[in-house]
């Protein structure tokens, strides 16, 4: 029998896993996290008294619904938690589970291995307080912890709101939800919102509870700056007609929608292309999510979807899976969960743009501004590097020659960024500025992992 | 079709290429260099950045030390900084078969003037109370040196381009043909180029225009894995080294490590892939461990490695084709052409303009292929049954 690999244990990992032991297979299903159910659908830490359904609201019932499934699953299969995947090289998943390092073989490699977020860098952006916005659901979810008291949230992502209610349930006080894209684009974006209207529904109802709360909600924002000595105090944002906002706060969530994780993808052998609605480098894959022979990519890893396009794209690639195994699927299934895909992928193609990648704000940021964290090179390194003679004009040799993107994330934090600065700079389309090759350790291993010479 | 003529063209942007294009154009030669991709960016742009004295080829000391020489004042010669640092190089034995290949090793380095001190394992206690007390004997060469491979092969261009090097980048040369005239060099996209006097300085794509003229190596396309860790508080002066060959390793003074593994892994010049294997990362985590445990608790973010022409008796072909007149070869510099680039496009400049250089560059000849080569120790060991 096949052996069956899959990454990922959220919505869309433990609906595929579902649907092949369904079909009497035996699946190993690997996950970097301490507890089942990924990103959206994180549970709190064990032994922490968290209201979950308050907290999911809406989707209680599909978070309760989704553990509950899994922990029907569980004694069906190998379920390894926090086992990071860190390299794929021929029919081998190299793995680090309790400090050591070991290997997985496979014929079929599903991977789910979700998103994180997308961020862009501005003037303060890494003084202390300022958090992802999923770092920020996180610290809630995971440990019940609020960022800080006095929040904004700052970006341009449907998230924003969701995670300022989810904060706001918690007592956190909302200063403001400003979103870098115009009002415009989100009207004109509406057409395809209306294909998910329950979604929808959900998205204007965050916002409208933020605005009966008295929370500012801007649109077409121009972020300025975070000041603060040590820690966040304040941030300084430009409004729509150009007059500049100050809103005091202890605290930042910064989100710029997602980014699918894509390098175990491409290390077992997906095709990478350039997406202009993402502004992205993003897996090929077909409907069904069959990206590579024997390789299958689901969830937000192969399109940013949400939870429910999630669950519905691991049930379709375990199809895609067990049809390629030789075995027989339920078409009408089949083509129902196609269809739901599709609508549900095509929503997202509007949020994307509804909430759109500032480009000319990036590209336009001063020479001052922290672009790589990890190897703290500023914008203004990699103009100048850009602009002496015989300078690099390409993402990889700008990483070369300026350390950006070399660091400990190996640009899994910079690289949109860095992708729109070297556009700009070189004068090229997003995509001709090239892409940084993922390399394995995705993730920074210890050496002594490695153990002892076998 | 566009024609243009020159005195020498080089083809090959790497360190090889980009050093004799400055030392030619410093001996009033109107050169051309042609590079296939961006000047620096193959193993010239990759590779560990190690300036390393001990060990070498004991024929090959007279080119190390003269390129040592200009090492020593780079930042003078070509006017840009490249983290050129002389923290030296530490050999580490582990057994007394391991302490009497040290001690050979720096009998040779000391008949070339250099100075080797000998280190037993209370001295290493002192000196680097981290490393780990396993080895039982060790020599250090304080003239060793490093410096950024990333940032030298473009400064050392621009300075050749200062000097009024044309260097066309992009421009792959698909064609090489002598006539009476001279040579004439065609390039992808058309243009053409003839001149008195060739470099071959590509790389591993090097034998490919060895060919055209009926000569021939055996090399091989490879590179050995590279590695390099987050940052961790600053303790590794000098460049340290198994002398098994399992591990060499330095730190920036930014705090990463970065270290080298081996066995050397196939690379393939075709699609410019050089992957390393994750085996390989392990073991060469286990190696650094087993010197510095210290380190333990240090994480590995990136690996590369880089595709370089290995010849079996690990040595370089470097010096004037012997089937025709005009055309220098410089390639094959089997993991060790960083250190000694200065000096071989000094020598080659001498060669082309002079017509001989006083550094004794016989061993190189490509002439060696004509019998078969003895296999070196160390290409059997260091290598994956390439
Ligand atoms: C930080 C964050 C917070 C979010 N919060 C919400 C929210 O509150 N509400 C909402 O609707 N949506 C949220 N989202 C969006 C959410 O990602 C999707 O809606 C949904 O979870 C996607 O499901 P998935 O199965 O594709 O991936 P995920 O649920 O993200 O699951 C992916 C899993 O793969 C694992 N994984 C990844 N790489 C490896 C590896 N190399 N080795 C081993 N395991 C690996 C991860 O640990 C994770 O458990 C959030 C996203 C992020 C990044
Ligand atoms: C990973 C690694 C680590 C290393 N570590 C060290 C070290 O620590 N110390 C040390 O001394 N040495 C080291 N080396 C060796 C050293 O890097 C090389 O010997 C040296 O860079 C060789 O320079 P080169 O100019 O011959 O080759 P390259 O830098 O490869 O340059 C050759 C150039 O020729 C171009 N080219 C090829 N064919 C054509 C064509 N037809 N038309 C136009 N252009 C063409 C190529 O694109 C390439 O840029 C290492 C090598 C590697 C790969």
């Amino acid at each position: 029998m096949a052996e069956i690999v899959v990454v990922g244990a959220g919505p869309a990992g433990i609906n595929a896993t579902e649907r092949l032991c369904a079909h009497g297979h035996r699946v190993v299903l690997v996950d970097e996290g301490r507890q089942a159910g990924g990103q959206g659908y994180r549970r709190p830490s064990p032994g922490l008294d968290l209201d979950m359904a308050a907290l999911m609201g809406t989707e209680a019932g599909k978070y309760e619904a989704l553990h509950a499934r899994f922990a029907r699953l569980l004694p069906l299969i190998d379920y390894r938690p926090q086992t990071l995947v860190w390299a794929v090289e021929d029919n081998m998943l190299h793995v680090v589970q309790a400090g050591v390092a070991s290997t997985l073989r496979f014929d079929v490699l599903v991977l789910a291995t979700g998103a994180m977020d997308k961020v862009a860098p501005f003037p303060g952006w890494t003084l202390p307080g300022v958090f992802t916005l999923g770092g920020a659901q996180v610290a809630l979810k995971d440990q019940g912890c609020l960022i800080g008291r006095r929040v904004a949230f700052l970006g341009s992502s449907p998230l924003l709101a969701l995670a300022a209610a989810q904060y706001r349930k918690l007592g956190c006080e909302i200063v403001a939800i400003a979103d870098t894209t115009p009002f415009a684009s989100k009207l004109a974006a509406l057409p395809a919102l209306a294909q998910s209207p329950r979604t929808l529904w959900r998205g204007l109802s965050y916002l409208a509870g933020a605005m009966l709360a008295g929370v500012p909600v801007l649109h077409g924002v121009t972020p300025v700056e975070v000041v603060g000595d040590g820690h966040v105090e304040a941030l300084i944002l430009r409004d729509r007609r150009g007059r500049e906002r100050h809103f005091s706060c202890d605290a930042i969530a910064l989100g710029y929608g997602l980014k699918p994780e894509t390098q175990l993808a491409e290390l077992a052998g997906a095709t990478l292309r350039f997406d202009e609605a993402f502004r992205l480098w993003l897996p090929q894959c077909d409907a069904d999510g069959r990206a590579a022979p024997g390789l299958y990519l689901a969830g937000d890893g192969a399109a940013i979807g949400g939870a429910d396009a999630a669950e519905a794209s691991g049930g379709l690639v375990a199809m895609a899976v067990l049809a390629d195994l030789g075995e027989s699927v339920d078409e009408r299934a089949r083509l129902e969960l196609r269809r739901r895909l599709a609508r549900l992928r095509g929503f997202q193609k509007g949020l994307a743009k509804a909430f759109t990648w500032p480009v000319a704000q990036i590209r336009a940021l001063p020479d001052e501004v922290m672009l790589c964290r990890c190897e703290e090179v500023r914008i203004g390194e990699v103009r100048q590097a850009m602009a002496q003679q015989l300078g690099p004009v390409e993402i990889n040799r700008v990483k070369a020659m300026t350390r950006c993107g070399m660091g400990r994330c190996q640009g899994r934090v910079c690289g949109p960024a860095l992708q729109e600065i070297v556009a700009g700079a070189a004068g090229v389309a997003g995509e001709q500025a090239g892409r940084l090759r993922a390399q394995a350790p995705v993730k920074p291993i210890a050496l002594c992992v490695a153990g002892e010479a076998p | 079709m566009s024609r243009h003529t020159a005195d020498v063209v080089i083809v090959g942007g790497g360190l090889i290429g980009v050093w004799t294009a400055f030392f030619l154009a410093r001996r009033k030669q109107r050169v051309v260099l042609i590079e296939k991709g961006v000047v620096g960016a193959q193993s010239s742009g990759t590779n560990f950045g190690n300036l390393r004295l001990q060990g070498r080829f004991p024929g090959q000391y007279p080119l190390s030390l003269r390129s040592q020489a200009l090492w020593e004042e780079i930042e003078a010669l070509i006017g840009e900084d490249c983290e050129f640092a002389q923290t030296g190089h530490l050999y580490l034995a582990y057994d007394d078969e391991e302490r009497a290949k040290l001690e050979g090793y720096a009998q040779v380095s000391e008949s070339h003037g250099l100075t080797i001190e000998r280190l037993g394992p209370s001295d290493l206690r002192k000196r680097w109370p981290w490393l780990s007390e396993q080895a039982v004997a060790a020599t250090f060469s304080a003239r060793d040196a490093t410096a950024n491979p990333r940032l030298v092969t473009p400064a050392v261009a621009r300075a050749a381009r200062a000097l009024g090097v044309t260097i066309i980048e992009n421009a792959c040369v698909t064609d090489v043909e002598r006539s009476s005239g001279g040579f004439s060099v065609k390039t992808a996209d058309g243009a053409h180029w003839s001149s008195s006097a060739l470099v071959n300085a590509a790389g591993a794509w090097a034998v490919a225009i060895a060919e055209r003229f009926g000569e021939t190596a055996p090399i091989i396309p490879a590179g050995p894995p590279q590695f390099v860790t987050e940052p961790f508080p600053y303790l590794v002066e000098p460049s340290i080294q198994s002398v098994d060959g399992s591990v060499i390793f330095r730190q920036i003074p930014r705090g990463n490590i970065i270290l080298a593994g081996y066995p050397r892994t196939a690379a393939d010049p075709v699609n410019h892939r050089a992957p390393v294997p994750p085996a390989k990362t392990l073991a060469a985590m286990r190696a650094l461990a087993r010197v510095a445990p210290i380190l333990a608790q240090c994480h590995v973010i990136r690996v590369w490695s880089g595709i370089e022409g290995y010849l079996p008796d690990m040595i370089p072909v470097i010096g004037p084709s012997l089937t025709m007149p005009g055309l220098f070869h410089a390639f094959g510099f089997c993991g060790h052409g960083f250190q000694i680039g200065p000096g071989v496009g000094l020598c080659l400049s001498e060669m082309i303009v002079e017509g001989a250089t006083s550094t004794p560059l016989e061993p190189f000849s490509i002439g060696r292929f004509r019998e078969s080569v003895a296999v070196s120790e160390k290409f059997r060991k260091e290598f994956d049954g390439a």
